[in-house]
This record gives structure tokens, sequence and C-alpha cells, in this order.
């Protein structure tokens, strides 16, 4: 069971206290109306499944009810950092920033 | 018969505490601090059971967790049955009875022996694969008879009448394992002040040092292992726990104990302090700063011709019989072995006054302390050699020791039958590595141990190995290994250690091991006797070899072809054997072929254990709306909507479903009803942006609703389906009362949360749950408003207090929100009180309502109301792949909001402005006595041949009482420009229900009721 250091509460907690909720940092296009169905199929969709570090969303829910993100090694699952919605993550990937090509209509 | 091989002295056990036990039917008698194998060996019980797949008798082989043999179902009465209960580690308690989980009609008479004898060569790996696959369909005939011979104990039929516990625990140190280094170990990191808790899964601490035949300071290792104990008991932070194993090490140093509180004192726990109940089993999770893994070694046997037939044990557990137990379990010993340490056993059954015929080690010329002593007492050693085959039916009776050639696998020399009754043997030691490989640590091969290790891993474990599972098989290595693991552990989590003092061993000479696994025979493996690598699933050494060739390659195909390691004892025995067999088949290394991976738990747990206290009444929270206690009183049935207990409708006597919902229908649509509608979920939407949040989260327009009034929403998924309803009224510019459905009101709320935090920070909005802290009672029909008017001194002037908005006020004198909004079609009041008002309100209602003959109404009366109103309900209507559209509420849709709102671009994709989608529609039967069944299929033309092409499914149907004729509701293609054509429902007893498509609103299509 994950220990999970929540960074609004300031406490590691145990995992049955959080639910995951998927991929972090897949910003909300800003004018979802521009976006091709092709484009707003990616964003709706098309999720990233990497062997190693992941950044993911995780909810304090039987706590602060609090969103966070988490840098997470899917192989080990050691969790390397928890930072609050609207901060980047200072673990990534060593080279691996493949961004996708930002869709059109997508200012965010 | 009464205890036949017991000792005359020596052991553990009180003699002076006789216990009375039962066996598969059969009276014994044992003593107080015998394991029930102990028991059972020493009543000189032969046979425990027959063998998984030939049938073949088995009797008791090691005395500890890695028994794969006296796997016994244990019990008095139906409730108290335990299954696959090792009696190895079954504490003896007076009136146990266990019983053979397999053999009929009895284990001495076995009738599947007989077809395990004659069809033996005819059933290798893969037989019922290979056998009983055709026809597929006979597979769960077949599975039946198989499992029930093959038998593995059983589940009980009635309730668990013990409770059982879980425990959160934290600590510095967690040592798993008292035996030599864990107590070492424990005693180190204990004193650092350190909080520790040392874990073991027998009866009492020591391990090995309860029974060996070693001395610690010159005096018997047990008055260490005492004294250690007892200073253990005086460091405050220390948390002792035996009978607990240390079953699972998960995620971020989190590992599972399974503490037996009670299972050495009877079947059901006694009552605890204070004569409460207590908890028979507890699980402690707990999260470990450091964990020392002490876990100790498992002996390997040898595998040689016949070595299934009682009376062929571990070396090592004979010595514990003898020692701990005071029980011999034979008479005539033969010791096979490839290294020192066995010949502890023969000089253990020398002191036992028993007789050694002969010692076959394999290596060529060992010269050992041990070796040397056992020489000096006159016992026949015979180098170079190995049992290599065993005669007996029942019970061993003869043994044929030979001259081997381990590396060449060859017999060298005819050997002779050797007279006995026991042969012991011993192949070397496995370090028990299962909890190191629970992250996908691999454990590694060491070659001068001739055994796995637990590996570095992936660094994940936060472990310190120490004693026998590091490799260190030397009592003074092992107590130093363990100290030092103790030390720093304690370092690692922040505490000083100091230097303690290590009790002094004896020194002697002891030499290595030689790889032996199999034992060669005269014939090749595939034609000589069978030898048994995994002896609880019957794999052989021939089955292994013939896996090989069929191609299994992978340890894990061999493993899933032969069922190598797949009983409940894991291959604990075995899977170094079968590794070793395999490897050489291939003409490849040990660790070429690697292990197959250990998975929790390391012993089976009870399902009890597993449930704790989340069982019965606990098993899930039940919710109750205010007005519970009137409900109950008069007369409601209750239907589950998610958590919460809601009236389904209230029958008079006499009345089925049917009647009682005729009743309150037609009593809403002539009267009035009262419905609780509390379960609803209500969201308080606060701060000056929350009007923009509505309507970004809606697909209707908010920003003109005024203060006062109400409006009906919908919600969708940024994919444009549908994902929730409900009314949400404006109380104050900047302040809303949101009402999801039952169901979906944490998630709706969780919804919000998500893009105000994500998405949305900048807008200034909060969100409150207050379910729970309005209760709502719904009055509907012609009548409500005279009702209501009785108890309230708000103006229910049909102008002043028109449809779609709400007022304050007082009800029955308490302070209401009054809103009137309708899911009938009726004229409605929905009254919300504070929840601790309701109940007192809800009686005033009704009785004030008497004159009007108010009718409650439970949900299923409310669901036909608003079926017949074509209301829909998200999540019976719908099943996310619907939209607004779909459902004919494009009226509900702002399609020039500025702002994208949820659900906009989703529901403009491509596929979702097909015309042919699947739309919500109404069915009218062509037989108004038929009502169609939720979920049914619907096809255009029932005459086509099957597969059909199904069209649409009806989504709710109910029988009418107003309009006096069934009706449903259900999505068929293209269905909004079908009206009037015909529909087919093909049901699953051949009849076919035709209905006419017509509109989804069936009664009052004008709205006429609901707003006058």
């Amino acid at each position: 069971m994950l220990h999970i250091f929540c960074p609004h509460c300031g406490e590691l907690r145990s995992e049955e206290e959080f639910h995951a909720a998927g991929q972090a940092h897949i910003a909300r296009p800003l004018d979802p109306n521009a976006c091709t169905d092709e484009e707003w199929g990616d964003y709706l969709f098309f999720r990233d499944n990497p062997r190693g570090l992941h950044h993911e969303l995780w909810l304090h829910a039987a706590g602060c009810r609090k969103y966070f993100n988490a840098t997470r090694h899917t192989i080990s699952y050691e969790i390397l950092e928890t930072y609050k919605i609207g901060e980047k993550p200072s673990v990534t990937e060593a080279g691996g920033s493949e961004k996708k090509p930002v869709a059109k209509g997508v200012t965010a | 018969m009464s205890q036949v091989n017991r000792l005359s002295r020596g052991g553990r056990i009180d003699r002076s505490q006789p216990l009375t036990f039962t066996f598969n039917g059969e009276t014994y008698q044992g003593y107080a601090g015998d394991t029930l194998a102990a028991a059972l060996l020493a009543n000189g019980v032969d046979v425990i059971g027959r063998s998984f797949k030939y049938s073949r008798p088995r009797g008791i082989v090691a005395a500890g967790a890695e028994e794969p043999n006296a796997v016994l179902q244990i019990g008095s009465r139906e409730e108290t049955q335990i299954p696959n209960v090792r009696a190895t580690q079954q504490a003896l308690y007076s009136g146990l009875v266990a019983a053979s989980t397999n053999g009929w009609p009895s284990v001495n008479n076995d009738l599947m022996g007989i077809l395990g004898k004659v069809g033996g060569k005819m059933m290798p790996p893969g037989f019922y694969y290979k056998t009983f696959m055709y026809p597929s369909s006979l597979w769960m005939t077949y599975e039946k008879y198989i499992r029930k011979a093959a038998g593995l104990g059983r589940a009980p039929l009635e309730n668990d009448p013990d409770i059982y516990d879980h425990i959160n625990q934290h600590c510095d140190v967690l040592v798993i394992g008292a035996g030599p280094a864990g107590l070492a170990a424990a005693l180190a990191a204990g004193r650092s002040g350190a909080r520790v808790i040392l874990a073991d899964e027998q009866e009492e601490f020591g391990g090995s040092l309860l029974d060996t035949r070693e001395t610690l300071d010159g005096k018997p290792a047990a008055e260490w292992v005492a004294k250690v104990v007892a200073e253990l008991k005086t460091l405050p932070e220390v948390t002792l726990l035996p009978r607990a194993t240390v079953n699972g090490y998960h995620d971020h140093n989190f590992l599972t104990i399974h503490e037996r509180r009670t299972d050495h004192l009877g079947e059901t726990a006694p009552l605890g302090a204070f004569s409460a109940p207590q908890a028979r089993h507890r699980v402690h999770r707990v999260r470990a700063g450091r964990v020392v893994l002490a876990a100790g070694a498992h002996e390997r046997p040898l595998v040689y011709a016949n070595n299934d037939v009682p009376g062929n044990m571990l070396a090592g557990a004979v010595s514990t019989y003898v020692r701990r137990y005071g029980v011999a379990p034979g008479k005539k010993l033969v010791l096979a072995t490839n290294n020192d340490y066995a010949y502890r056993t023969a000089l253990d059954w020398l002191d036992a006054g028993l007789q050694v015929v002969a010692v076959a080690d394999a290596r060529s010329n060992p010269r050992g302390s041990w070796v040397e002593e056992v020489r000096s007492r006159g016992v026949r050693v015979l180098t170079g050699s190995s049992v290599i085959d065993v005669r007996g039916g029942k019970r061993v009776e003869a043994a044929r020791v030979a001259a081997i050639d381990p590396v060449a696998m060859k017999v060298t020399s005819p050997g002779e039958w050797l007279d006995c009754d026991l042969v012991a043997s011993s192949g070397g030691y496995s370090p028990v590595v299962h909890l190191a490989s629970h992250l996908g640590g691999r454990p590694e091969w060491r070659e001068d141990i001739l055994a796995f290790v637990p590996g570095e891993g992936n660094g994940l474990q936060k472990r310190i190995d120490a004693g026998a599972v590091n490799g260190v098989f030397k009592l003074g290595d092992v107590i130093a290994n363990g100290f030092e693991a103790g030390v720093k552990a304690a370092a690692e989590t922040g505490f000083k250690a100091t230097a303690g003092d290590l009790p002094r061993t004896e020194k002697r000479v002891e030499e290595a091991a030689i790889a032996l696994f199999q034992v060669p025979h005269e014939k090749p493996t595939a034609r000589a006797p069978k030898q048994f690598v995994d002896l609880q699933n019957d794999v052989t050494a021939a089955g292994i070899e013939l896996a090989t060739r069929e191609g299994f390659e992978s340890v894990e195909h061999v493993k899933r072809y032969t069922a190598l390691g797949f009983g409940t004892d894991q291959g604990k025995l075995g899977n170094i054997n079968g590794l070793a067999i395999a490897a050489r088949s291939m003409g490849i290394s040990i660790p070429q072929m690697g292990t197959t991976m250990f998975r929790p738990n390391y012993t089976p747990v009870t399902f009890g254990a597993v449930a704790g206290r989340h069982c019965g009444h606990l098993f899930e929270p039940k919710r109750y709306t205010a007005m519970q206690a009137w409900h109950v009183a008069n007369g409601a049935e209750f239907e589950d909507v998610g958590q919460w207990k809601r009236p389904w409708y209230f029958p008079k006597k006499g009345e089925d479903l049917h009647a009682a919902v005729a009743r309150e229908c037609l009593a809403v649509r002539n009267s009035v009803g009262i419905l609780d509608a509390s379960t609803l979920g209500k969201i308080d939407i606060q701060g000056p942006d929350a009007r923009e949040f509505l309507n970004r989260v809606y697909t209707n327009a908010w920003t003109k609703l005024d203060v006062g009034k109400a409006r009906y929403g919908l919600m969708c998924k940024e994919d444009g389906m549908v994902f929730d309803d409900g009314v949400t009224a404006c109380l104050a510019d900047n302040h809303f009362l949101m009402t999801t459905t039952t169901g979906g009101a944490a998630r709706v709320l969780q919804w919000l949360e998500l893009y105000h935090q994500t998405e949305w920070p900048e807008l200034k909005v909060y969100f409150t749950s207050v379910t729970d802290h309005w209760a709502t009672m719904t009055l509907s029909g012609p009548n409500s408003r005279k009702l209501l008017a009785e108890v309230t001194d708000i103006d229910l002037d049909k102008d002043g207090f028109p449809f779609m908005t709400w007022k304050e006020g007082n009800v029955a004198g308490v302070p209401a929100r009054v809103f009137r909004i309708s899911f009938t079609g009726e004229l409605s009041y929905e009254v919300n009180v504070q929840a601790d008002y309701a109940l007192g309100v809800w009686e005033k209602l009704i009785e004030a309502g008497k004159k009007y003959d108010l009718t409650p109404y439970g949900t299923e009366t409310m669901h036909v109301l608003r079926a017949e109103k074509g209301f829909i309900i998200v999540g019976q209507d719908t099943d996310a792949s619907v939209t607004p559209d779909d459902l004919n509420m494009g009226w509900c849709v702002g399609r020039t909001k500025p702002f994208s709102w949820i659900g906009w671009r989703g529901m403009n994709r491509e596929d979702c402005l097909r015309e042919d989608r699947k739309q919500l529609v109404g069915l009218k039967p062509i037989d108004p006595l038929k009502v169609l069944p939720e979920g049914a299929q619907l096809v255009f033309d029932p005459k086509q041949s099957i597969p059909m092409t199904m069209v649409g499914h009806v989504t709710s149907s109910y029988m009418s009482a107003t309009m006096g004729h069934s009706f449903a509701m259900a999505v068929v293609k293209g269905g909004l420009k079908r009206m009037g054509e015909r529909v087919f429902a093909p049901l699953a007893d051949g009849s076919v229900i035709e209905a006419e498509i017509v509109s989804s609103v069936f009664y009052d299509p004008k709205g006429e009721r609901q707003n006058v």
C-alpha cells in the first residue's frame, strides 16, 4: 500500500485515503471548438502509459479533498515527489520530454 | 493405541497436560506443547492423506510451514470448519477435530489409489488438459469430480462465530523471524530504544534453537532464548508477536502480519478480558522504517524413487520431532545427505536410544566434526552414496543405498536394501526468500551454498537480511549477523545501538555440501519409479523432464504445465529441486533457469482474517433519512439506492408491489401523495463566480436565472454524454443550491472540485455537500397546495409562487425552503427543512393530510409517475453513451453560450451528430397488459434469423394505473423519426412483445397539471 505525501496536508498518509485520477498536466484546450475531432479525441481519450516516470493526478479524497500531482515510477511504484496543481514537476524522465505536438486551437 | 512413538523423556511438551483429539474419527492423545503433526506422529499415524493426482498414501514430511502433505480440515462443527491447515503449524488443543481432505472412502482404503496405480503411467503432466478438453461444454462436469477427487479442503457452509481484527502499526524496525538471527537483531535494535516489532510464525520464539543440539555459552540454546525473550519483554518499545506470520511485503515498506491469537486454545476464541469476545486472528498492517528479514531457511529433501512413501521425512524435521516434541517417528533410521548439518539428526536419533541403520553421504570423503562424531558412535557411514529407492506401501520398509556419481547422474554400484522404517533426507538449505521477492526482487543464486538468497532487488524494500536467509548457516555467524542487522536497522532509523555481547558457540569443522537434487537411478527418469518433487501436487522428476521435452522451457511455463509449486504450500519444499531438474534437463545452469515469482501470502490466510470487521452489518455503511423510523413503523418495503435505504413502496394489508404502486400512483394523480426525497444530492454553491461556474458545468444557461427561481440542468462529461441531472435554485446572486441524483451526489461534487481545482482555480466559488443537512419531503398531487397551506405561513398563491420558483418560510412551525418543482407532473411542493426537524414536520404533514387521503409513496411509484411524464433517470435511461439530443432534450442545451462548456465540443463530434443514433422514445405495447422487461433488446423484424440485428433496448417499463395500460421508455436507432412504427422484443422464452414507437411523454404532454 502506497505511502503518499499530501502537499496540502503536509503529511505522509496511506493510499486508502486517496484516489488516483489519471495522468496529470492534461490541460483543457482553451478553445475546444477550434479543435478538430481528432485533436479533441486526443485530449479526451488518449493517455500515456509509460514504463518509468509518470506524472499523475491524485485526490486526497478521505482527507483534505484537494487534488495534487505526484511523480510515480510505474515499475517500482516509488513516488519521487508530490506537488500542488499549477506547479511543475521537478523530477522528469531524463531527455524524455517527448511533448506531443500542440493541437491547433490549443493554447494551454 | 497410546502414543507408541512418544519418547519417555525430552521435548518441550508438558506431559502433565494430556490433550484428547480426533483424527478421521479416531480418538488420540497428545500433550500440551505438541503440534497436531507431532501428536499424530506420536500416535503412530502414518497415512495422513492421499495425494492430489495419484492418490498415493502420504505422511508427514516436515515440521513447519513447508509441509506439503499434512494439510488438514479442522473443526468439529460446520461453522468452525477451516480448510488447508498445516498440521505442523497447528498447536494441539483439547477436543481438536481434524480430518484428511482427500481419500475416499478413507485414506487407508482409497479407491482413487487403485486408479492412480493403474493409471499412473497414463497421467502425465497436462493429463487433465489433454484428456478432458473435449467437448469443452463438459469441462464443468469433469471439473466437479476432479476437484472432489483431488480434495483440498472445503469452506464452511455456516457463518464463522468468531471475530477478526485489523490493526494499523507503525514501527522503526520490524524483525521477521525469532530464530537466532531474529532474536539477536531484535535485541540489538530494541536496546537502542527503537520501536521494534518481532514477529514469528511459531508457537514460541527461538526457531531452530528450540531443538538444536548445539549449545550457547555452554548451555542448551533454549536457555539463551529464554534470557533474550525476558530482556525483550522489559523493553517498552518492543512488541512481541508469536503465532504471527509476516505474510506479505508490499509497497513502501508496508507489511501484513497474520497473528493467530487463539488458534492454540480451541476452535473458537474463548472470551477475553471482561468476558468480552476477543478476536481470533488479527491482521497487523505495519508500516516499517526498516525490516530485518530473518526468516531462516527450509531444508530441501532429496529426490529419489518412492520418496513419497510415509516414513520419508526431512532430516531436520526428524530432529525437531525428537528434541522438541519427544516423538520418534520410527525406530530404524536411514539418513541420506549431501551436507554436514544432517548428521545432527543421526546424533539426535542415537541420543534418543534408537537405531541408525546407516548414513548415506553423497560426498566422497566427508570429514566434518559431526561426521566424525557419528562415525565414532559406530554408525555405518556410506560415502559417495545415496538412498536411490524406497520400498513400502503405507510405511517405509526398506531403503536401497547405492554408490552414485551425482555429476554424471549414474548409479555406480548395485547397492543394497537396508531394512528401516524411516528415511530422513537432506539436500541442503533453501533460504526463505519469499518476502524478499514480493515486490519483484529476483533471488540470486550462490554457488558456494547451492542456494538462492534474496537479491538486492530493485532497492524497493528497506530491508536487511540476517542469518540463514542471508546464506549464513553456522550458528555463531548467524547470531553475529543478526545482531549486526539489528544495529544497522536501528542506526538507519535514527537510533544508536550499543555493542552487545554475543553468546559463545562450539567450535567445530564444517564442510561444504555438494550439489545433489535428484538422485540418479539405474533407469532413466521416465522409467524409474516415481521420484516426487512437489508432493502436494504430485509433480515428479519425470514430469518436469517431459515438460521441458515438450517445449516448456521457461520456468513459469514448466510451473504451469506441471503444477509445480501450485499448491497451498506454494512449493516451499519442491521448487528448487524442480528448477534444478528442469535446468539439468535442458543443459543449463540453475541461475539461468531462474526462479518463479513469489506472491503474497506466504502461508494461507483465512477469509475471516482478510475480512476483519468488514463483514455483517459493518460490511458497508447504510444511510437512512431522518424519517426512517416513520417508514419502518408504517410498513415500508425498502430499496437500496447506493448506500441509502429508501422506501420502495408502502403496502397495505394484502397488497403486493403492483397493487400498492397502483394505489399510490392514483392517489398522487387524484389527490396528494408524500415522498421522502431526502436522499437527492444537495450541493451548496457560493461565491461571486458561482453562476459562471454553473454555466460551464451544465449544458444549459444560468446567466439569467433570477434569485428565487429554479431550473433543471443536464450535466455532461467532456465527451458530450449525460452523466447527471437535477434542479438548481438561485438562493442569492452568489448562492445556489444544486441537487443531483441520489447515486451521483459524491461523484458530482468531486467532478465540480476537479474542474475548479485543476482547470478554473481563478473562479471564486466554493462547494459544500449539504445532502445530510436538509431533509426533503415532496407533496405531489392536485391537493398539495390545499394541504401545504394548512401548515405554512408561505403564500402559496399560484401567481405569487409559480412553478419553478422557491420560497422561504415556516412549515409546521419550522424554518423551511419550499421548492415548486415536480418530478411527477403534478402540482408539487418540495419542502426542505433541517434534518433534525424533519420527522416532526413529516408527522405533522401526515396528520394534516388525513382529510385529503395523503398517501405516502415510495421510489417505485415515483419511477412510474416520472416515466408517465417521460422524465429520465440518469443511469437508468442513460448509460454514458447518450447525449442530450439522443434524449430529445435539445431544449436543455445552450447552443449559444459564450464559454465552451463541458460537453459542448464532445457532443458535436461527427459520431454524435449521426441521425441513426439510439434515441429515447416511448413504447406502447400493442397488448396493453404486457409489460416489456427492462433491458429487453429490440428488433425491427422479429422474423429475421438469429443473430438478429438489435436496434435498441427498453430502459424503463411499467404498468400505468393512471392510463390503464403498460408503457415503456426505450432507446431505438433513429427512433425519433420512427414515431408510429413498430418494434419487437423477442424474449428468452420465445415469445415476442410488439410495441408502437410513441412520444416518451405519455401523460399530460402540455404540462398543464404541474403548472397550476
